[in-house]
């Protein structure tokens, strides 16, 4: 180890292991984006929140039928697909810069962000599936409990 | 705190109290094996005007000469005394132990995130490597100028903040970020790049802003302001990095 300092500057890129320059605009747009996506994702939780729990009967009136209905409309479609996009982005790449901050071994950090990037595409992948291919009318259910514009 | 009693006391005396220095030691050993870093106590007798460097002077020269720490100018000008006093990051020469809780003792330890060497004393030079790695001194292009390189007052006064800065490394060893794998650049190089990058005089500003806009560099604070409360010049540290964030932003739209 040397105790003196070595009087050389500028000091090329630091090299050694572990240290390649990782220089770039990434970490940038991550940090714009984690603001710009907390703007909007302030407008969509809460819209959702009040829609679903205080608008009309409020919490009351959340069943199937309630569900089906908001997902018929093309409206309600790009808001929950929006508000599930942002938040899983917003929420991964923050978990992602906790797991940096706070885990000290490259070993610890590679398989908490597999983990985390693992759960990250089955919650998108499936939930962008059931917003897509949800079925309101599902054949042979009892009517009461479907959505009004369901026939027969 | 058990106040000597020498009553009734001189007009203008300064008063004098017993303290306890609780000291984090640390010796390596001779043959390389690990030694556990352990906790010693010292009681000093210390007047009203003493900092805590003239407690561990008393210490150093009255009572454990192998205790070790760094320090050179005495008065905050250095930079070579920052240590971990009652939890927090100062230099113990601008901290008078008047102003701290004498009824308890007043732990000293190791500023954290560097490699420690022995007791106190920790190794800068990852701290120095990122320093330097900003570029800390005047870039210019062309001919040199036969007279001084002018700058009007408000221009001087865009970057004042952050020409105080005495690298006592108080601000990076306070970054929870730094602690954890010591890769960061850490607030002390930028709050000096910071100094060249809003310098009118200068020109190497954009190469600067490339240095750090590294996956180690600004976008790895997270303005939990330790660095702020941290440095013993009153540097408002955090916003010289969140000045440099916007510069980086502006120039990448
Ligand atoms: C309600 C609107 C929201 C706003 C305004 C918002 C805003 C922000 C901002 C600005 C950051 C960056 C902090 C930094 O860089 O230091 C952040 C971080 C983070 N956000 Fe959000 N967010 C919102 C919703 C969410 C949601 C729904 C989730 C979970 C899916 C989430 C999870 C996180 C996590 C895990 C972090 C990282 C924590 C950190 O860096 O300290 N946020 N948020
Ligand atoms: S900014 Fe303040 S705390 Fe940081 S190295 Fe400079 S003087 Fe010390
Ligand atoms: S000894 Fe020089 S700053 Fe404290």
């Amino acid at each position: 180890m040397t105790l003196v300092a070595d009087p050389k500057a500028p000091r090329p890129p630091r090299g050694g292991p572990g240290r390649r320059t990782t220089r770039g605009n990434t970490e940038l747009y991550g940090w714009i984006f984690m603001r710009a996506s907390g703007v909007l994702l302030l407008v969509l939780i809460f819209g959702h929140l009040f829609v679903n729990l205080v608008a009309g009967d409020g919490v009351k009136a959340i069943d199937f039928g309630f569900v089906a209905g908001k997902w018929a409309s093309p409206f309600w479609q790009v808001w929950d697909l929006l508000m599930l996009w942002l938040a899983m982005i917003h929420g991964t790449n923050g978990v992602r810069t906790i797991i940096n901050d706070y885990a000290e071994r490259d070993g610890t950090r590679l398989v908490l962000k597999g983990l985390l990037y693992l759960a990250f595409a089955v919650v998108v992948i499936l939930g962008t599936l059931v917003i897509f291919t949800f079925d309101p009318c599902p054949a042979g259910s009892p009517a009461d409990l479907l959505p009004s514009f369901c026939t027969a | 705190m058990t106040a000597v009693a020498e009553a009734p006391a001189k007009v203008g005396e300064v008063p004098s109290f017993e303290v306890t220095l609780k000291v984090l030691r640390y010796l390596p050993d001779e043959s390389g094996s690990p030694t556990v870093a352990h906790w010693d106590e010292f009681r000093v007798q210390a007047h009203g005007t003493d900092r805590v460097l003239d407690a561990l002077h008393q210490v150093k020269w009255q009572q454990d000469g192998s205790l070790t720490f760094r320090r050179s100018c005495a008065h905050g000008v250095c930079g070579s005394d920052a240590m971990r006093i009652n939890g927090r990051n100062r230099l113990a020469c601008k901290t008078l132990l008047k102003d701290l809780d004498i009824s308890k003792p007043i732990t000293v330890e190791p500023i954290k995130g560097l490699p420690v060497i022995k007791d106190l004393v920790v190794d800068m030079e990852p701290f120095f490597a990122s320093y330097r790695e900003i570029m800390p001194f005047l870039i210019t292009t062309g001919n040199e100028p036969t007279k001084e390189r002018l700058q009007s007052a408000t221009q001087r006064e865009r970057f004042d903040d952050t020409t105080k800065c005495i690298l006592c490394a108080a601000c990076t060893s306070s970054c929870p970020v730094f602690w954890t794998d010591g890769q960061y650049f850490g607030p002390a190089a930028i709050v000096n790049a910071h100094r060249f990058i809003f310098d009118s005089r200068d020109e190497g500003g954009a190469q600067r802003l490339e240095i750090l806009n590294d996956k180690e560099g600004v976008w790895r604070c997270r303005t939990t302001f330790n660095c702020t409360e941290a440095c013993p010049r009153g540097i408002e540290v955090t916003k010289a990095i969140q000045e440099v964030k916007r510069a980086m932003i502006t120039r990448a739209f």
